[in-house]
């Protein structure tokens, strides 16, 4: 008889996903609905994240239009949703400026969304103990956080940077509670966000040469995000996994 | 916008190539130093000096420094 048991299945676990209206945070959602999760998920854009939620399998998923910059509505929507297996913070932007160009309006406005939005809503997460015992936490970074350099990018980096540190700290603290926290480095992913970053379409071509296994797709992401949050990867704490289609290699 | 002061400050924003070396003639994306990054420069730099916006495609379909000024008036 075949034993049909599935580490990876996210059947049962409430798992919020930051970002959802579109990019790896659409795709994520989508891809973890599959496995039977029932999502909670946040979005500033309305249509946007409508769209995603008419694409998700199963039912009992909510979402809600949240600006997480916005601490006031955060400390609103907390107290609404359910406690939590899971989450993932795909919520972020990216801006590009050479050094010698950069405002500090610029750096206020990356790290608020990258950084402080995302280390609020854990913080009250937190607070109003919406934490299973055993959840998981996944933060998606950047492999610009301090593994390669990209000339613009700067700021982006030194966000993801800090976010990455930050997810270190919170696997410390929250090990005592058996939850688990992971970032995921990925380098080019084929995102709304990569029109910010090449000015090219030439340039975006001639990068994705230097990839053996080429630029990834968003749900190259979702699946390695699907895997921290099941119990397939419950030893692990404190991670970076970095995702980056062999680009380090050379 | 003048020329001159265009030129000027475009020049500037180059650190490898002599400033006298930058006319209204240059072919500017010919010079040595020319790359991905200083176009991130030039796209920066007509934004926060004359507030606007180009793409890195627009700054492709000018050669010389004259046509891109002109590009740029016209914004």
């Amino acid at each position: 008889m075949i034993n049909l048991k599935n580490p990876f299945s996210l059947i049962g676990k409430k798992i919020l996903i930051t970002g959802a209206s579109s990019g790896i945070g659409r795709t994520t959602a989508i891809e973890c609905s599959k496995l039977g999760a029932k999502l909670v998920l946040t979005g500033r854009n309305v249509e946007n994240l409508l769209q995603t939620m008419s694409m998700l399998s199963g039912d009992e998923h909510i979402f809600k239009i949240l600006n997480q910059n916005d601490i006031e509505a955060v400390s609103k929507f907390i107290i609404d949703i359910p406690n939590l297996d899971g989450i993932v913070f795909c919520a972020g932007i990216q801006k590009t400026s050479p050094i010698k160009f950069i405002q500090r309006t610029d750096i206020e406005e990356i790290f608020e969304t990258n950084f402080f939005s995302n280390v609020n809503l854990n913080s009250q997460l937190m607070i109003k103990k919406k934490l299973n015992k055993g959840a998981s936490l996944v933060f998606i970074s950047s492999i610009t956080a301090g593994i390669i350099a990209l000339n613009g990018n700067a700021i982006y980096s030194a966000s993801k940077g800090a976010l990455t540190s930050f997810a270190k700290v919170l696997a410390l603290e929250l090990s005592v509670q058996k939850i688990r926290v992971n970032c995921i480095l990925p380098a080019m992913v084929r995102t709304p966000l990569l029109e910010n970053i090449f000015i090219e379409k030439e340039q975006l071509d001639e990068d994705e040469k230097r990839y053996p296994f080429g630029y990834g797709n968003p749900e190259d992401v979702a699946y390695a995000a699907i895997y921290l949050l099941s119990e397939g990867s419950k030893w692990i704490t404190g991670t970076n996994l970095i995702m980056d289609g062999g680009l380090t290699l050379k | 916008m003048e020329l001159q002061d265009f030129i000027k400050h475009f020049a500037e924003q180059f650190d490898d190539t002599d400033i006298s070396e930058i006319i209204s003639t240059t072919k500017f994306r010919e010079l040595e130093e020319w790359s991905s990054l200083t176009a991130l420069v030039i796209i920066a730099f007509v934004k926060t000096n004359y507030g606007k916006i180009i793409t890195g495609a627009e700054i492709r379909s000018c050669e010389t420094v004259q046509d891109l000024y002109d590009f740029i008036a016209l914004k």
